[in-house]
């Protein structure tokens, strides 16, 4: 067919454009502005060229929130995905259970980032919280604001209790999907309980186990909130991630331009770990 | 392979069946003879299904016994009765290259390897998918993966049975065919005690030997398609069994003569008294339409190719005739019953005539 050209197309596209420019692209772009000058207050910039950037990638500072938050991220990842996959499996496939376990799975993805790091740092306090209080009762000495394994239990804690949820529904969702029959026939076959969920359970969560792997690393690769209100990023810089580095740069030290350039790198590592996942995503389609 | 009995089953779903009308299963007694090739014929919701879960041990019965060769295996598991079954929709599993999906049920069983080889080629070479040993299960089409299935059950020598629920609902009409005569020709060949259950009775007349109806959790009949045919037990076989099904009206019985309203029919012989509301049975084959007999009126015809199927009015009843294909209708018609084909049923259920 042939297709009738009219500029006035262009007319019915600027809605979403300007949406676009002002939301995403303008403000992206005032950060590749700052990354790439460098200003001694007045509103007078001079052109740095790429030394900001070298700046943040020689730095040790943005090596080690790094890799603080990879450790982060592959540690939750570690706990979240083999638990969320055991309760999935034992969770009851109907009666009255079936709601009053959905409604308990969804209450911490329904409590707001911020409030969830409050009931934390108030949890693990030692002087009201319940958890301080009752492990130093025990002789435990715990305590997150000055020991930075305690700190780093205690937001690895708070990321599982409060994530863990979003894994289970997750493969819960696959499990239910699989017919009785596939279990009968397993029965027939004299398979073992490992048996079934190596070739049955397991092939049917694959796919929304890719998806809970991503959200899970892409959120905790991000996070910030509930560890700035835990610990602050501390004691010292132990639970400093990336996030939170960036942030103690553009606001607490005020260093624009060192920051947006850090802004841009977390960026495009974001991306391309995002274009990973998405390539291995629809490589496991096209197999099916 | 085994005989199977199936002593007083009775099968509820509810915790604490009282009434008959809680029972899935009313009762059933039959025995599956060693090598034969059975169907379980009825309409959804009868308990085709359930009697065969009951067979396979997926389900536990709430009353009676069960007996392989003669042993009980009631309270045996799935896996020590030792019988395979084929679902409705194909069990593959689809990680596995199609030889370990049939390797499956032997290595649960630690099989020694060399062995399992064996089994499998031969298999593979029963059911026609040699040439796809290496390829991964989930790219096969559903008959192909209905076929692994029905493998899975055969690559075990010793199988007791092979239970099949319904195996040819999601293939295609010209596979389910193909399928068909092959697995009659496995049943000849290596005489396997095969029970299939299926609500398409052209499927259950062309696959078993002995055909097995059930209604509403109970066998109504058990015979070779001719007898379910010619002589339905009850009225709900001659309904299902035939298309169309059988033409069923009440009459007054004296004795060799059946008196429909104004219209009276010969019949071969005196019935033996039954109780209950008397109908007489007979089937649209055996209805001559002609110039005379009795006076109906006719309206529609169905042009099926094969035959034409004639829907009238006698006596205000409906009623179905089949012609052939060549002949006509004269102008006014009429109907006669071919002697051969009455049956007559009392509450239901046939009763004998004496000559």
């Amino acid at each position: 067919m042939e297709k009738t050209w009219n500029n006035k197309a262009w007319f019915m596209v600027l809605p979403v454009l300007l949406l676009v420019a002002f939301s995403a692209v303008i403000p992206l772009m005032t950060v590749v502005n700052y990354s790439v000058q460098d200003t001694f207050g007045n509103n007078v910039f001079f052109w740095n060229g790429s030394d900001w950037y070298t700046e943040i990638l020689e730095s040790e500072r943005f090596w080690l929130s790094m890799v603080r938050n990879l450790i982060f991220s592959a540690t939750i990842l570690a706990i979240e995905i083999p638990l969320g996959i055991f309760i999935a499996l034992n969770m009851p496939k109907k009666g009255w259970g079936v709601p009053v376990c959905l409604v308990l799975m969804a209450l911490p993805l329904l409590i707001p980032w911020n409030v969830v790091g409050t009931i934390w740092q108030v949890f693990g306090r030692i002087d009201i919280g319940l958890l301080g209080y009752t492990l130093s009762a025990l002789g435990f000495d715990y305590n997150y604001v000055n020991d930075p394994t305690d700190a780093w239990v205690t937001v690895i804690l708070m990321d599982v209790w409060h994530w863990t949820s979003l894994v289970v529904l997750l493969c819960y969702a696959g499990l239910v999907s699989i017919p009785d029959a596939f279990y009968q026939a397993a029965k027939i076959d004299g398979a073992s309980r490992w048996a079934v969920f190596r070739y049955i359970q397991l092939p049917k969560m694959n796919r929304v186990l890719l998806i809970a792997v991503l959200l899970r690393f892409m959120d905790s690769f991000m996070i910030y909130t509930e560890p700035f209100v835990v610990t602050g990023g501390g004691p010292g810089n132990s639970t400093t991630f990336l996030s939170i580095d960036l942030v103690k740069i553009a606001i607490g030290q005020f260093d624009l331009g060192p920051a947006a350039a850090m802004s841009i790198i977390y960026f495009l590592i974001i991306l391309l770990l995002s274009w990973v996942f998405y390539t291995v995503m629809t490589n496991v389609d096209a197999e099916r | 392979m085994a005989r199977i009995d199936v002593n007083h089953v009775r099968h509820s779903y509810l915790p604490n069946p009282q009434k008959d009308a809680d029972f899935a299963l009313r009762e059933v007694h039959h025995v599956f003879e060693d090598g034969g090739a059975y169907a379980l014929l009825g309409p959804s919701g009868c308990g085709k299904t359930t009697l065969l879960n009951i067979i396979s041990g997926l389900l536990h019965p709430s009353h009676g016994q069960l007996l392989f060769n003669g042993k009980d295996v009631t309270n045996l598991s799935t896996q020590e009765r030792n019988i395979a079954q084929v679902f409705q929709f194909p069990v593959i599993y689809d990680t596995m290259t199609v030889y370990d999906n049939l390797a499956f049920p032997l290595r649960n069983r630690g099989v020694p390897e060399a062995d399992v080889d064996r089994k499998v080629r031969e298999t593979l070479e029963m059911i026609d998918l040699a040439s796809w040993a290496k390829k991964k299960a989930r790219g096969l089409t559903a008959d192909q993966k209905q076929k692994i299935s029905l493998g899975r059950g055969l690559v075990r020598s010793d199988v007791n049975a092979i239970l099949f629920d319904e195996p040819l609902t999601v293939i295609d009409p010209h596979m389910k065919w193909v399928l068909r005569s092959q697995l009659k020709q496995l049943h000849r060949r290596f005489g396997y005690t095969m029970v299939y259950v299926t609500h398409d009775q052209t499927e259950a007349l062309t696959f078993a030997e002995q055909v097995v109806v059930m209604y509403d959790g109970g066998i109504v009949q058990i015979g070779t398609p001719a007898e379910l045919f010619e002589r339905p037990r009850h009225t709900f076989v001659g309904y299902f069994i035939g298309s169309p099904g059988m033409n069923v009206m009440p009459v007054a019985i004296d004795g060799k003569t059946a008196t429909l309203g104004s219209q009276r029919i010969e019949l071969p012989g005196a019935p033996k008294a039954g109780s209950g509301a008397v109908e007489l049975g007979i089937r649209p084959e055996y209805v001559r339409l002609g110039r005379e007999g009795m006076a109906v009126q006719v309206s529609k015809v169905e042009d099926l190719g094969r035959h034409k199927v004639v829907r009238a009015k006698l006596e205000g009843r409906d009623i179905s005739a089949v012609i052939g294909e060549d002949e006509t209708l004269p102008a006014d018609p009429k109907v006669r019953f071919d002697p051969a084909g009455i049956n007559i049923y009392a509450d239901s259920w046939r009763v004998e005539m004496e000559a």
